[in-house]
This record gives structure tokens, sequence and C-alpha cells, in this order.
């Protein structure tokens, strides 16, 4: 195994990387010390001082430039002599087609996010390129090895959906201090700082809801005379104290759950507190907005403690007048963004205080920072070891040394006297309608649903698709490119809001569409099935698309187990006995998905605002797939 | 001192970690001194992990010249001859560790490690030792352990694609999650000595491989007066005659250190390349928990090799008597 054995292959070897983080700093390096020569790395993200702790390769100095780039000049420093070509750009990119990938040797991932992770999956499909995939969190992670016709692909498994919660929970009913957390982000933050044409749910829904929130449009609006002082206790009031009381009217809500308090602020923080409140000269040195504060206005240092209520509500009415005194410009554009200082303070403030109306414990901002910015945990040990056992997979692959190929999982409880555990990767699904061309099943309403619903909710948010076009035995229904012509484009436009059953010909059960991303070359067809009901709470998309979970048998009898990997029903699966070895899988799945929570927050339901829900990527590293762990355990056991 | 608080500073840089051990640990990382004995791509990779996660300091051992050689498997070290010819491995790496993070100290000592006494080691929290000979591990180990203080001993090698990491933390109390819970508990090590003296016949039947194959190559090397990895493939029929002897008077079946095994450790005692983030990492990870005091630590043995990529965790401290 040592390095001489294998020179011509790594020497000869044309590698893509994609990203530069976490993983990609740690693998870059170890690349280069192994004799590779030939590396391209892409990476569209520039280096922010929470990534210093463990992507070595930058410095201080290096916040805000490209981490592709600098990534290269730091290791050009120990191995001048091999070619590093760095992008500093999107991998979505149509520049990054398949002719690109088709010069490669091997793809080598470390990305953050699903989305790209797939996008790529499906361009090495079609380049004929051998992918190695790989995620951490914590102290997990794993690698795994994905050639064509040999190993399943990346998508022959489903991955978990994203933690999803009911509108009236996070609008009505929060139970947890997440909700809390997504009702401050997402509803009020988006309410008081974003577009103001977005639909937003902030207002309860009462037994006469459209009335509610008609007279209530108006109580956001900040007229320019009106002191910014009294607009910020009429928002609280409005939100903490009179939405909840309005929440409280309908009795029906409350039979079988703990009532709420109103919250007034003149309760929570009496007058002579509020005149010394915040004490904006503090923030007087700084002309640069982003570095303002109310924590520093307030004299709060240490962001992990937790705050009182009236610490809390100090915090939420000096953030808001901080906005509006420092930053009026972006009102009315602002998105949450977690390094966004006075934003995470507004957001931790404002759940805290609905936590303490609905008798949720409170968090700390550095918590509430977790938690609103889908922060996956990181540490350098894990990204290192993952990039060595990328590295080792890598030289499997180059001299076609199948029988070999592993996926590795890194663990941080030892399974059978095992830290790190190799498992023989599985062959492709022969349903995956990625890497196979099995027809997929979409239920859907087909009187009341448009093509604009498939478009948004399936082609792009279930399989991932990016420039679709979408056919119906030999009409086209929809497609998007640039080199459309405007009547093309109006048409297209105009099926959108077509319902499915009134196309000149009706999309209807029985029908088969055939859906094409020419840039990813992934085709599939879809069977349509009309189906009249669906329940809100569990199918909030008013539709259900299947068809790919069904596998081999091995693979399909982890299923069952995975479909709860995503719920929070896995929850309920508690004690494992560690001797017993067919236990420890679902055990090991437990924690992960636990872990995993945080990382997935969105909220569901909201039809118009889906798409602005489903905020996940993260700057940082590499979430790992949950759903293959338990797989690997079993498949691992029938080895034996 | 406990109470401390994190600075702003390290609050922002550490935060992602933070998430995973939590501030108390981060605040007893930042008090916590670290000895490596010994320069290689390993305990390069050691020493960028820790660093990173913000120790208060590192102290770097090794008298050696770098060479060309040394390059290898070591991101520490610059290329360029004009600028590392001359300087000592611990210098080299010194300067580019400080770079990582400027609120660690790294510092350079220099002497033979066999030649410190214990005082020297009770200035330190950690101990590691890699690139060394049995009868230096045994002894550094020993001194450790007389100190009042209680220091971790850490022994690590890692030959062509193999590495073993040895861990001895005395009497070490923890806590780890359990659940919900929190679970207290404590631990008692053997040492170096009384480890590798279990007899063979003793040991578990599936016990690693490598275990046994790293006992003879370390006792050839000893026997011989070489310097650790000083072998070739030239020695490989006295490696296997000593395995022989072993084996016999261990009355354990020879095939239980394949030939084949020895060979590769003898043919190339350079670390392969991708091994040296695993045990560096593994390391890193074992390091941490023992400090911050959080998490089961590796009892007593890891071993890592890349041929089938396991990464095994092998316990004698219940063979020991100890």
């Amino acid at each position: 195994m040592a390095t001489q054995k294998h020179s011509p292959a790594i020497k000869g070897a044309k590698v893509l990387m994609v990203g530069a983080g976490g993983i990609g700093c740690e693998l870059l390096k170890t690349l280069a010390l192994s004799g590779f020569q030939d590396i391209h790395i892409i990476d569209m993200d520039t280096i922010e001082v929470s990534n210093l702790n463990r992507q070595f390769l930058f410095r201080q100095s290096h916040v805000g430039q490209s981490k592709a780039k600098v990534a290269r000049d730091a290791v050009l420093k120990f191995r001048p002599h091999i070619s590093i070509t760095p992008y500093h750009a999107n991998v979505k990119d149509p520049d990054f087609n398949v002719d690109f990938f088709k010069q490669f040797n091997v793809v080598l991932n470390g990305l953050d996010n699903l989305d790209a992770r797939r996008h790529v999956n499906r361009l090495c499909l079609a380049a004929d390129v051998p992918l190695i995939e790989s995620g951490t969190t914590g102290f997990l992670g794993q690698v795994t090895v994905h050639v064509k016709g040999i190993t399943e692909c990346y998508e022959c498994q489903p991955k978990p959906a994203p933690k999803t919660y009911p509108v009236c929970t996070i609008t009505s009913t929060p139970s947890k201090f997440v909700h809390c957390i997504v009702w401050a982000k997402e509803l009020l933050f988006a309410k008081l700082f974003g577009d103001k044409s977005q639909a937003n749910d902030l207002n309860v829904r009462s037994s006469d809801g459209a009335s509610s929130s008609e007279q209530a449009e108006d109580v956001f609006e900040h007229s320019k005379d009106e002191d910014i002082e009294q607009y910020g206790r009429r928002i609280y009031d409005h939100v903490f104290g009179y939405n909840i009381e309005v929440a409280l009217s309908n009795e029906e809500t409350w039979k079988n759950r703990n009532r709420p308090k109103p919250i007034y602020s003149r309760d929570a923080m009496p007058n002579d507190v509020s005149q010394q409140n915040g004490n904006v000269e503090k923030n007087g040195a700084t002309n640069d907005p982003s570095l303002v504060s109310a924590m520093v206005s307030l004299g709060l240092k240490n962001p992990q403690d937790v705050w009182s209520l009236m610490e809390n509500s100090r915090v939420f009415l000096e953030a808001l007048k901080l906005f509006f005194m420092k930053r009026g410009k972006e009102i009315g554009n602002m998105i949450f963004d977690k390094d966004d200082q006075l934003a995470v303070e507004f957001v931790t403030a404002a759940a805290n205080i609905r936590a303490t109306a609905f008798g949720i414990p409170l968090h700390s901002l550095f918590e509430a920072k977790g938690i609103a910015g889908n922060i996956v945990h990181a540490v350098a040990t894990t990204n290192a070891i993952i990039a060595g056992l990328i590295v080792i997979e890598t030289v499997k692959v180059l001299q076609n040394d199948a029988k070999n190929y592993r996926m590795t999982y890194c663990l941080e409880h030892p399974t059978r006297k095992m830290l790190l555990m190799p498992v023989e990767p599985f062959e492709p699904n022969k349903s995956c309608y990625v890497c196979s061309e099995t027809p997929l099943l979409l239920e859907i309403n087909t009187n009341r649903a448009k093509l604009r619903d498939i478009v948004e909710k399936i082609v792009k948010n279930k399989l991932g698709m990016n420039s679709p076009l979408i056919m119906h035995g030999a009409a086209l229904l929809y497609e998007v490119g640039d080199d459309l012509d405007e009547a093309m484009i109006k048409n297209y436009a105009a099926n959108l809001d077509k319902v499915l059953s009134e196309f000149p010909s009706p999309v209807t059960s029985g029908t088969m569409l055939t859906i094409e991303d020419l840039q990813q070359e992934l085709k599939c067809n879809i069977n349509i099935k009309h189906r009249e009901e669906f329940d809100e709470e569990k199918e909030p998309d008013g539709m259900v698309l299947s068809g790919w979970t069904q596998a081999t048998s091995v693979v399909k009898e982890d299923k069952k187990s995975n479909a709860n990997v995503g719920s929070t029903s896995s929850a309920s699966e508690l004690e494992t006995d560690k001797n017993n070895e067919i236990e420890t899988a679902p055990g090991k799945k437990r924690k992960l998905s636990d872990v995993s929570e945080a990382d997935t927050s969105s909220v569901a339901g909201d039809t118009k605002s889906h798409g602005k829900f489903e905020v996940l990527d993260d700057d940082d590293d590499d979430v790992v797939m949950l759903n293959d762990w338990g797989s690997a355990a079993n498949k691992k056991l029938r080895s034996q | 001192m406990d109470g401390e608080e994190l600075t702003e500073q390290e609050t922002a840089l550490y935060d992602r970690q933070i998430r995973v051990w939590g501030a108390d640990a981060q605040r007893r990382l930042s008090k916590a001194h670290i000895l490596v004995c010994g320069i290689n791509g390993t305990t390069a990779e050691f020493c960028k992990n820790i660093v990173l996660a913000g120790v208060g300091s590192l102290t770097l051992v090794d008298d050696r010249v770098a060479t060309e050689e040394a390059l290898s498997a070591n991101f520490l070290i610059p290329s360029d001859e004009s600028v590392y010819g001359g300087k000592t491995l611990t210098e080299l790496c010194r300067d580019s560790l400080k770079d990582f993070n400027p609120m660690v100290r790294v510092s350079v000592e220099k002497g033979d490690l066999s030649n410190f006494g214990g005082e020297f080691y009770s200035k330190f929290d950690v101990v590691v030792i890699s690139c060394c000979s049995l009868s230096t591990k045994k002894l550094i180990n020993e001194k450790c352990r007389k100190l009042s203080k209680r220091v971790a001993f850490y022994t690590v090698d890692c030959r062509d694609s193999c590495g073993e990491i040895f861990v001895d933390l005395q009497l070490h109390k923890y806590s780890k999650q359990k659940l919900e819970e929190t679970i207290e508990c404590q631990h008692n090590y053997p040492s170096f000595e009384e480890s590798i003296s279990v007899p063979w016949k003793a040991l578990p039947r599936k016990m690693s491989k490598l275990y046994f194959a790293m006992r003879v190559i370390e006792r050839f090397e000893d026997a011989e007066q070489r310097k650790p990895g000083e072998v070739s493939i030239a020695d490989l029929p006295g490696v296997l005659k000593l395995k022989n002897e072993f084996c016999e008077a261990q009355s354990l079946k020879e095939s239980h250190i394949p030939d084949a095994l020895l060979e590769r450790l003898v043919t190339d005692p350079r670390e392969f390349p991708p091994v040296c983030p695993i045990i560096g990492g593994i390391l890193g990870q074992e390091v941490i928990k023992a400090i911050s005091g959080k998490g089961e630590p590796l009892k007593n043995f890891f071993f890592f090799d890349a041929m089938d990529g396991k990464g095994i965790i092998e316990d004698l401290s219940n063979n020991t008597g100890s």
C-alpha cells in the first residue's frame, strides 16, 4: 500500500474536488501530500471567521476571499510543483456541464447541501466519472463510493426530507423552542424587515381570521413621524399580547393544550427601565452597520447566558430601534442571515418572549443562533479523518480495484470495537429514478392542481432539477432556458397557471409526463394518478410522489426504519442493547436524527412561501446523510 | 479560573466546535499544555488538530534536522530547501503551526527526551510520544506515572498504511451522555509496560493482528539497536525469525501474525500520507476528550490498516489485573 506502488495511477490522475470547506481543505492537503499532481477545485464561497477553527488553509487575513483560490495558494507553499486549478463559482453553473466533468478520472465531493450533491451525482452519472461522496457532523462522518453500474448512485436511496412543521404549530400552538425560532425568523423578522409583498402568516388565525388579519396589516407599518420607541412597543404588544389574546379566544384550540399567557411590554418591562433602555451611543464608535449590536448597547456580554424576560424584551426593542436608526436602508429587503449579529439578537429575543408566553424553556443567543442558522456542528479532526479515507478510496477507484471499494463510517461510539467501520457498497438500486429509468408515480388532484404546483413542489424541490423541460407525449408543456423567444415564454407562463385536467390534452389519471434536465442529462417519467383528498398535516404538498423507494430486498428492509429517521417518531426507539449487534443500528439512527434536527428545521404547508422556508444551506460542512446508517449496519450483518 | 468566560474572539473563532463539545470543554482546552515528542506526518496532523482546537500551549521536541524525506507526509514543512535547510523539524513546524491559531503558544524544546526529568514532564497535561524506541516509550510512560500530577500519556506510530495509538490516562474520571442522562464514570488504565506484558494466550482470539506485528517489529528494532523505522526488506528474515520465537514462547499460532503484514511493515516503514490524517485525527479527538473529561475515551489501543479500512479498538485493561 505504500506510495510508490500507487504512483503511476496517482500521478496521471486528473481530479475534480467540489467544495473547499471543512472537508475540502483537509482533502486538498492530503491529495497533495499523496502525490496527486492535477487537481481542480470548485467552491463558490468566501472565507468567514467561523471557518478558521478547522479550515486550516485559511487565516484571519483571508476573510472575505475565495475559498478555492486561497486553498490553492496555501497548498502550493508545501507542494509548489503541482497544478491546482481553482474556480470561484457555483458547481451548478452551466459551464460545469457533462463535457467538463468528462475530463476527470474521479470527482470528490466535500459539499454542504443536498441540492448540490444531487446535481453533481447526476453529472457524474451522465459523464460516467466515479464519484466519492462524503459528509461530517460533529464526530460523525462517512465516505461513500459511487461508480456507475457497479455501486449505487448517491440518490439510489431517498434522502430524509428536511424537517418541516405545520403552519398552525408555528402561528398558533408552538410547543418547542424551535417553533418559536421559526416564527421569529420566518414570520416576524420577515414581516418587519423583509419583502412586504411576500405572503406572511404572522397574524394568528382566529375564528374570523380574514377580518382580523386585514386590520392588522396596518399595525406593522411605521409612519415617519412615529416615535421609534412607541412603534417598538406597539409591535411588541401586538404580537406578544393582542395576537395571543386572539388565539386564546378560539376555545377549541386549547381544550387539550396549555393556554398561553399574553405578554405586554408594560408588564415585561416597567417604564423606568425602558427609559434607560439602550445606549445607542455605545454603538456610536462604529460606522459599519454590520457591527451594530443591541447586546453592546445594553451591556450584555456573554452569548451563552440565558436572558430573563426583561432582558429579552429590552433586546427586542433595542434591536428593532437599531434596525430603523442604523440600517434603515436595508428594511424591506432583508432575509435572515445567521452571521448578521443584530438579526440574531432580534430573533433570539423574539423567540424567547414568545417561548415565555407559551411556557417553553428559554435559550441563549448562542443556542438560538445554532437553531435559527441551521448550523452544522463541525470539528477539524473528523474532517481530517474523512479526507484520509476519501484519498484511500480514490486510489482504489483509480486502480479499478472494485472488489475493495468500501463505504466507511466514522463513529463517535465504537460499534463492535470499531471507530472506523468499512462496509461493502450497495449495488445500484434497479428502481432508482436517477440511475435507472424507472418511472415515478405522482398522486395529485388533477382537477385542482396547476402545472406550477408540479414544477415547484416536485420538479424543483423533490427531483432537484435546475432547468427542467416537461413533456406530455410530443407536446412541450414547459421549459426553462436562455434561448426561448417571447411567445414561448408567454405560452409557458400561461401553462404554469393551467389546471392539469384543463390542458388541451388533459393531464389526468394514466397520463405519463416526461421530465428532463438538459444540464444534468437526467430524464425521468412520471405516471399521474388522480386523487381527490390529501391530509393537510401529513401531506402538506397536496400531492404524493412515490416510486423510487422500492429497492432490492436488502435495502427494502431498511425502508421502514429509514422512513422513521426523518420523522419525530424515531425518537421512540429508545433503549438499545449494546451487546445485541442488530439493535445497535436503530440506536445509532435515533441519535443521528437528534443531531440533525437543528440542521433541517423549516416550515411546510404554506404553499406560497414554501420555497422560501426551506433554508437549508449553511456556509459550512457537510451534513451526514443519515439514512445510510441503518442500512450499513444491516448489510454488514448479512455479509458475515 | 474555572468560571472564566471565553472571550468574544474565542466564541467567534470556536463557534462550530463549541456546538460539539460545549463552552466548558473549550475553557479546559485553552488551559491545557501539550508535549509532542517526535515529528512525522502523523504528529504533524495531530499538532494541527489541537492547535486549531485551541489548547493553551504546544511544546515540540525533536532535534532532527529537516531532510527531503521528512517532507513526504508533513505539510508543515515548506518545500523550499533554502527555507528548510539547516533547520530542525520542530522549528519549521512551530513556525507553520503558530500561523494556524494566534491564540496558542507553540514552542520548541531541545534535548533528548530520555534525559528529561520528571520535573520537565510535570509541566504538561498531555504527553504524546512518536518515532521512538520501545525502551524510551516505557521509560517516559513510567516517568509520567510517577508524577504527583496526572499526565495523559499517548504513543502513536504509523508505518506504511498501518497505525497504532496507545493511551494511558491512569485513573481517569469522565462523564458521558447516555440517552438524556449524564453519567459519571472512571477507568483505571494500565501502563504501556503492563499492557504489552499480557501473555498473548490470554488475549482475545480475534485480537487485531496489527497488535502482534507491531510488538515484533518494535522488539526487533530495539534488539538490533535501530532507530525507529530504520528497517528494510533485507531485515525480513530476521523479523520473521523473531516472530517465530515470539509465537513459540507465547504459544500463539504463527499464522496469527501474517508474514505478508510484517513484510509490508518492513518494506516501507514510511507513512502512507492518507493514513496520517486518520491516525492524527483519532489521536486529536482522544486528547480533546481526555482534557475535557467529556465522552468515553479510547481504552487502550487503537489500530488502523488502510488495507481493510477498519479502525479498531483493543482494550487490554482487563487483562492486566490493574
